[in-house]
Parts: structure tokens; C-alpha cells; sequence
């Protein structure tokens, strides 16, 4: 390979991987979009902050609604930065280099977000501070606030370590970049230069993040799934909820990262970088998670379907065949059974076919977790009685539901100025892939 | 002296002079430290006796903890029951000396509602908001329904209390279940963990909230409640610190309920102010808890609904209004 090839190729890669930061109409008008509706919502929110609580459909039986199951959601889907980047990553599967940092992009998002979607649950959120100032450690809650705070300053730094050789490049290499944004690379490429020196210490901080991300991860689920399990509940009391909410979450977290892919590919034009060989991949990935899901689901209904006990018999009954079986049956079918038949085909791994599939599965992964949350509150052990209809049906109410919106609103912000920022593909890891090896800083 | 075991040291002697007065000098210096300490604090313990006045009438009191003590008259200060510090002391230590326990009786019940009117009355609730309901039970198609009055039950093992994550309901030693709602987050945990479904949330504004928003706080009754925060049933504390009856188990005109102490193993029945020995009481006849399987150790008790004194009618009386 000649000096000049290698130049060519180089500045090929920087531009194909970095045209996309600039600020245009689409960007603005998008963000414009998102920005408004967020503001809806958040004047929902602030006629529940006025009012209370009670303008949600939530009352003292179904106590948690929504605004919970958005939370196992959000906390769900950010697992997927552990799947991809640590678990996959280091068992050296070279394939994910473009995969990683659109992985990491969604985790940061969905646990930064996390944390405030159980705010928008508290009768008195002015009282957050008191979680830390009267904190019981015997609390899940407290460990639940420990474990996701760990992991997103965790995922955070493994979305920023690799990314400080791209900015240095950025800020040297592009010349379309808006002139007040060129120090602001300048200062978070932290003088990198492509010494060896630099590149030891930064892959060697990757490689221990990355193995700390794995029991971090895996706390952040386990844990919100004891929020549940340590209840005597009909439905929650269950021996495998931490493993069941594991892999439920890879399932919508590869789900959500194949949605990504897909767009980002669109819409940077990162046809050469994300192929259909990555779809195909993350479609086994999605399909082999699926299956795991599958197995603790079968789990989580057979064995105490077949002993039936009173309580868990009144659940059962009302998840198979009673008011909740439509969403139920669409759900376990529809979300899984299903997805993984279609995915066992290479053609429906293709990226249209895939996203399809991806889109449905992050739906039913939504409602597995609404369906996970409120029925089991509708036949408590003792029976409900003289209080008004609704506090024996649970329906969201409107400002609930533009409350729980919000979330996945900012959730779509911080994705886009992440992904608009910095290259959604890492820039110095996939040239040195391809045998660029040092890049050349003037 | 360690440098003294040091081996092979090449000026073994200069070293140990050498530390040997630094050891010395340091030992002096501790000494004088100790010395000044010591004459400190006998010469402020000197003025605290010169200060202190001595009436010799001495005072024999019981201490919080059950000892007798002889105390100085003039030493006896009144405190403060306003102070924040205080009220929070007595409330969360409860009373002393104290086990509470519940008795009710099942077979007496006719769903009169009364006990439900007393305390919707005193804490301030809406209709619809209960610490003690009675529910129309039916334990398997084949046997008999029956009133069933349920108010938080006070566990030994409360899952409520376990799972709180700042410390808003809290478990006295006299075996009470509060609530804080100075300090709740409204996080609900506890109503979740609670198999009883003991437990109310202020979801709306609180009743007569407007009326009752300079009412200072009563841990102990749960008044004003407050918007965003959870309440449940606090077996009348304020009202025991009195000597008196809980609203419901007073108001009661059945004769449902009995309480008293445990430790005393003696409960008076609420309608006819009748004292029996607790033990003798479950003893006789069949008394049981709730869910005993749960291991939440409920410190309310259960008298079989066997010869009910009244038929069993289904409820009529109207659903609270949506809300």
C-alpha cells in the first residue's frame, strides 16, 4: 500500500463517517419537532406537579401504572450497550466495530433517561434529595438508584473513550465543521495524537470498562426486576424475574439497535459500513436472545400454571384468557414466537424485513412490561371492594400518557445530537480494521 | 523502643541514643498533654459543682426504659412537647413498656360501618380512602360469607417498612406501623409490598385540605394528610398516648373489637369495656391472623365467624363517588 493509497483511503473514511456533522434544515426541523412535542408533554407534566398524582389512572390498588412500566422499559433497553460492547466484544467478535457505538448510544440515552421516568412516578418529587440524605440500604430502591447511576457514568465513558482519537481526527480533518464547533473537539480529543503511549491507555480502559459494564448491567435488571420479586404478589413473586427481565431486556435492546442501524444507515449514507451482513448478524442476535426469552417466559407461566394455586390462578386466568388476553396473546405471539419463526429465514434478515420485525418486537416489548406490572395489581390477596370503578380498572388517563411520552422524546434527542455530533461509526477503530494503521497528525 | 530490634544496625548504639531521647521527648510531651487534659477537665468539673445548687430534695422518677431513679428536684426540667426533635423522640419510640394487639370478632360483625365513619372521621379521609374497611368475604364457594373488617395489621415483619427507601414508615417498639408524611417520597413501594392492602395514597388534594393547612403535623394521628403521600391505619396512636380506645374500636356498637397489651395478655372489648385475658380469648375461640403463611408476623387477630350473632347481608350501601 502506498503513502498515497493510504491517504485516499483514510480521507475517505473520515468524510464518508463525518459529512453528516454539520447542522442542516432536516437536523433543525427535526429537532424543532422533537423540542415542541417534548414541551407538550412536559405541560403535562406540570399540571401533574400542580395537582397531583390522581390525574394519572393510577389509584390505591393499581398502584403503579405506566410510569413503571416505562421505567422497566427505559432500564431494559439500555442493557443492550452491555450485550453488544462487553459480552460480545470481548469474546472478539470483529463484525461489531460499526454495531458498538450505536449500542453504547442507546444505553447512555435509555438509562440517562431512566432515572427520570421514576421521577415522573413519585407523589413528591421535590423529595428526591431525600433518597440519598435518609437513604435505607436495605431499600431496592436504593440499590436500583446505585446500580443505574454506575452504569451510565460506565457506558457514558465507554461511549466517550473510543471517541476521543475520532474527535482528534475530526477537529484536524474536517473542513466542513462549523468553526465554533472545531474547539470543541479540539478540547475533548484531550491532545490525542496516535501515540502507542495514548492507545495503550485507552484500549486498556476500554477492556476494564468493559468487564465492569457486565455485572453492572446485569445488576441495573436484576435489581429492578426485585422490585417486583421481593413483593408476596401473585404474578411478581417469582424465583426467576431476575434472568426473565435480563434477557426481556437484550430482546428490546437488540431490537432498538437494529431500528437505529437502519436509520442510520438511511440517513448518513453508511450503506458501505453497515451491511446486510450486519443486519443478518444482529438478526441471529436478536432471534438467539428471543429464544432465551422465550425459555424463561415458558419458565415464568408453566410452573406455576400447573401447580395453580389460588392467587396464581386468578392471575393466570385473567393473562390467558380473560380481559388482559388479547394484549397478552398478541404480545407473547406476536413479540416472540412469531419474530423468532420469521428470523430462523436469512431473507427476513435483510435490513427492511428485520426492522419490521425489530419494530414489532419493541412494541410488545413495551406492552410485556406493562402486562408484567399492572394486572398482578388487580387481584390483590384480599378482595377489592367498596371504592369507585376505577380503582378496580386501571386506565391511563391522556396527561399519563403524554407524561410517559416524554421519555422516549428525549430519549430520540439524545440519540440524534449524539449521533449528529460525533460519527455514528468509530472512525479510527474501523480505518486501523482496514489496515490503515497510524493516521498521520500534522 | 522498636529500633532496638533492628539487627545488624551499623551504629546501633548512636541510633539507640539517638531514639532514646526522642522517646523520652516524646513521652514527656505526652505526659504534659495528658497532665494539661486531665487538670482541664477537673477544673470544669470544679466549676460545674461550684455552679450547681442542690435543693437535697430528691425526686424518685421511672425512666423511659422502666428503671426507677432519684433525681434533684431542681434538676427536673419540663421539656418543650412542641420541640420538633421531642415530638419526633416519643413518636418513633412509641410507648414504652407496650406490645399492641387487636382482637376481632368475626361473628359479631354485621357491617354497621361505624368503625369505618369514626376513623374517616379522625384522619381527616375521603369516602373512598380507608384505613379500616370491612369487606364482604367468602373464603371458597362452599362456606359462608362473612364481614371481615380490615385495617393494617400492624406486622412484626413488615414488608412495607422493609422496602421504604427513606425511612417514612418505620416500626415502633410498642409494635405500631407509622407513617411520616414529612418525609414520604411517594414512591408507593410499600403499598405494593403490603399483601394486605392496607395502605391509601393522597392522590388528589386531601380533604378540607384548605381548612386544615395550618394544623401542625400528628405523626401519630396522620393529620393534615398531604397530597402525595401514602396513610394507613396507625391503631389510633395519638389516642392510646391518651389511655383511650382507637376511633374505631370505640365506635364500634357490635362488639367486634377487643385491644389491649400484649405484654399485660389483656384486651377490652371497645362496645362493652369489658376486659378479658388475651391468651384465654384466641384460646377459646380459635383465634387466628391473617395470611400467617406470609411470615409477616400480623399483630392483629381473627375470631372465626361461628355463630354469628347477625345474618350475613350483602353490602348496599353506595360505591364512593369517582374521584
Amino acid at each position: 500500500m502506498t503513502m498515497d493509497d493510504n491517504k485516499l483511503t483514510f480521507d475517505k473514511i473520515t468524510s464518508d463517517l463525518t459529512h453528516h456533522i454539520r447542522i442542516n434544515k432536516g437536523f433543525l426541523i427535526w429537532m424543532g419537532f422533537l423540542t415542541l412535542s417534548l414541551l407538550i408533554c412536559l405541560y403535562a407534566y406540570s399540571i401533574q406537579l400542580k395537582t397531583g398524582l390522581g390525574v394519572a389512572g393510577i389509584r390505591d390498588y393499581i398502584t403503579w401504572g405506566m410510569y413503571l412500566a416505562n421505567f422497566v422499559f427505559f432500564v431494559a433497553a439500555s442493557l443492550i450497550g452491555m450485550l453488544i460492547s462487553a459480552v460480545l466484544g470481548l469474546i472478539g467478535m470483529k463484525w461489531l466495530t460499526p454495531i458498538t457505538r450505536i449500542a453504547e448510544t442507546i444505553a447512555v440515552a435509555f438509562a440517562a433517561v431512566a432515572g427520570l421516568v421514576i421521577v415522573s412516578d413519585m407523589g413528591r418529587p421535590e423529595r428526591l434529595a431525600y433518597v440519598f440524605i435518609y437513604g435505607r440500604p436495605q431499600s431496592p430502591i436504593l440499590w436500583d438508584v446505585t446500580v443505574i447511576t454506575t452504569y451510565f457514568v460506565l457506558s457514558l465513558l465507554l461511549l466517550f473513550l473510543p471517541m476521543i482519537a475520532d474527535m482528534a481526527i475530526i477537529h484536524r480533518k474536517v473542513e466542513t465543521l462549523p468553526s465554533w464547533l472545531r474547539p470543541v473537539y479540539k478540547v475533548l480529543s484531550l491532545n490525542f495524537t496516535d501515540q502507542p503511549a495514548q492507545n495503550k491507555i485507552i484500549s486498556r480502559a476500554i477492556r476494564i470498562l468493559l468487564i465492569l459494564l457486565i455485572p453492572a448491567a446485569l445488576s441495573i435488571h436484576t435489581v429492578t426486576s426485585w422490585l417486583f420479586a421481593v413483593t408476596s404478589r401473585a404474578g411478581w413473586d417469582s424465583t426467576v424475574f431476575g434472568p426473565y427481565f435480563v434477557s426481556g431486556a437484550f430482546v428490546a435492546g437488540s431490537a432498538a439497535v437494529i431500528i437505529a442501524m437502519f436509520f442510520f444507515r438511511k440517513n448518513y449514507k453508511l450503506q458501505d459500513y453497515l451491511t446486510d451482513m450486519h443486519f443478518d448478524k444482529m438478526g441471529k442476535v436478536l432471534a438467539t436472545v428471543s429464544l432465551v426469552y422465550l425459555y424463561f417466559n415458558i419458565n415464568e407461566f408453566l410452573v406455576p400454571g400447573y401447580k395453580l394455586k389460588r392467587a396464581d390462578a386468578i392471575h393466570l386466568q385473567e393473562l390467558f384468557a380473560g380481559k388482559d388476553a388479547l394484549l397478552f396473546w398478541a404480545v407473547q405471539v406476536g413479540g416472540l414466537i412469531l419474530p423468532i419463526l420469521f428470523m430462523l429465514f436469512r431473507r427476513f434478515r435483510k435490513p427492511l424485513p428485520i426492522l419490521i420485525i425489530s419494530i414489532a418486537v419493541l412494541i410488545a416489548a413495551w406492552f410485556k412490561r406493562y402486562l408484567i406490572v399492572i394486572p398482578t395489581q388487580e387481584h390483590p390477596f384480599l378482595p377489592i371492594q367498596h371504592v369507585p370503578g376505577n380503582f378496580i380498572h386501571y386506565s391511563p388517563t391522556l396527561i399519563e400518557t403524554l407524561i410517559s411520552v416524554a421519555p422516549f422524546i428525549l430519549v430520540l434527542i439524545i440519540i440524534t445530537l449524539i449521533s449528529k455530533f460525533f460519527p455514528v461509526i468509530p472512525l479510527h477503530e474501523t480505518a486501523q480494521e482496514k489496515g490503515i494503521g497510524h493516521i498521520k497528525f500534522d | 523502643m522498636e529500633d532496638n530490634h533492628t539487627p545488624h544496625s551499623p551504629n546501633e548504639s548512636d541510633n539507640q541514643k539517638g531514639s532514646s531521647r526522642r522517646d523520652f521527648l516524646k513521652n514527656i510531651g505526652l505526659a504534659g498533654v495528658g497532665v494539661a487534659t486531665g487538670a482541664a477537665a477537673l477544673y470544669s468539673g470544679h466549676i460545674f459543682e461550684a455552679k450547681k445548687e442542690v435543693s437535697g430534695d430528691q425526686k424518685v422518677l421511672l425512666t423511659q426504659d422502666g428503671k426507677l431513679v432519684r433525681v434533684d428536684s431542681l434538676e427536673i426540667k419540663a421539656l418543650d412537647k412542641d420541640d420538633e426533635e421531642i415530638r419526633e423522640t416519643m413518636c418513633r419510640g412509641g410507648l414504652p413498656g407496650r406490645r399492641w394487639v387487636m382482637v376481632t370478632d368475626l361473628s359479631k360483625c354485621r357491617n354497621a360501618r361505624k368503625c369505618i365513619n369514626a376513623c374517616q372521621g379522625a384522619h381527616q379521609l375521603r369516602p373512598e380512602q380507608y384505613h379500616m374497611n370491612t369487606l364482604q368475604m367468602q373464603d371458597t364457594p362452599g362456606t359462608a360469607p362473612y364481614n371481615m373488617p380490615k385495617n393494617c395489621q400492624h406486622c412484626d415483619n413488615p414488608p412495607c417498612v422493609a422496602v421504604c427507601p427513606v425511612d417514612a414508615t418505620y416500626k415502633r417498639p410498642d409494635g405500631i406501623v407509622l407513617i411520616e408524611n414529612d418525609r414520604c417520597i411517594g414512591c408507593r413501594f410499600c403499598m405494593a409490598a403490603c399483601p394486605y392492602s392496607a395502605r391509601i395514597f393522597n392522590w388528589i388534594e386531601p380533604k378540607d385540605a384548605a381548612l386544615h393547612q395550618d394544623q401542625e403535623y400528628n405523626a401519630e394521628l396522620n393529620v393534615p394528610q398531604k397530597l402525595g403521600t401514602v396513610s394507613k391505619c396507625l391503631f389510633s396512636a395519638d389516642r392510646l398516648r391518651e389511655g383511650k380506645l382507637p376511633y374505631c374500636v370505640e365506635a364500634c356498637p357490635n362488639g367486634v373489637y377487643y385491644f389491649g397489651d400484649e405484654n399485660e395478655d389483656a384486651v377490652t372489648n371497645g362496645t362493652t369495656k369489658e376486659t378479658v385475658r388475651l391468651s384465654k380469648l384466641l384460646r377459646d375461640n380459635g383465634g387466628y391472623q391473617l395470611m400467617p403463611e406470609l411470615g409477616t408476623k400480623p399483630r392483629v387477630y381473627y375470631l372465626p365467624p361461628k355463630n354469628r350473632l347477625f345474618p350475613f347481608e350483602e353490602a348496599t350501601d353506595a360505591t364512593p363517588e369517582k374521584v
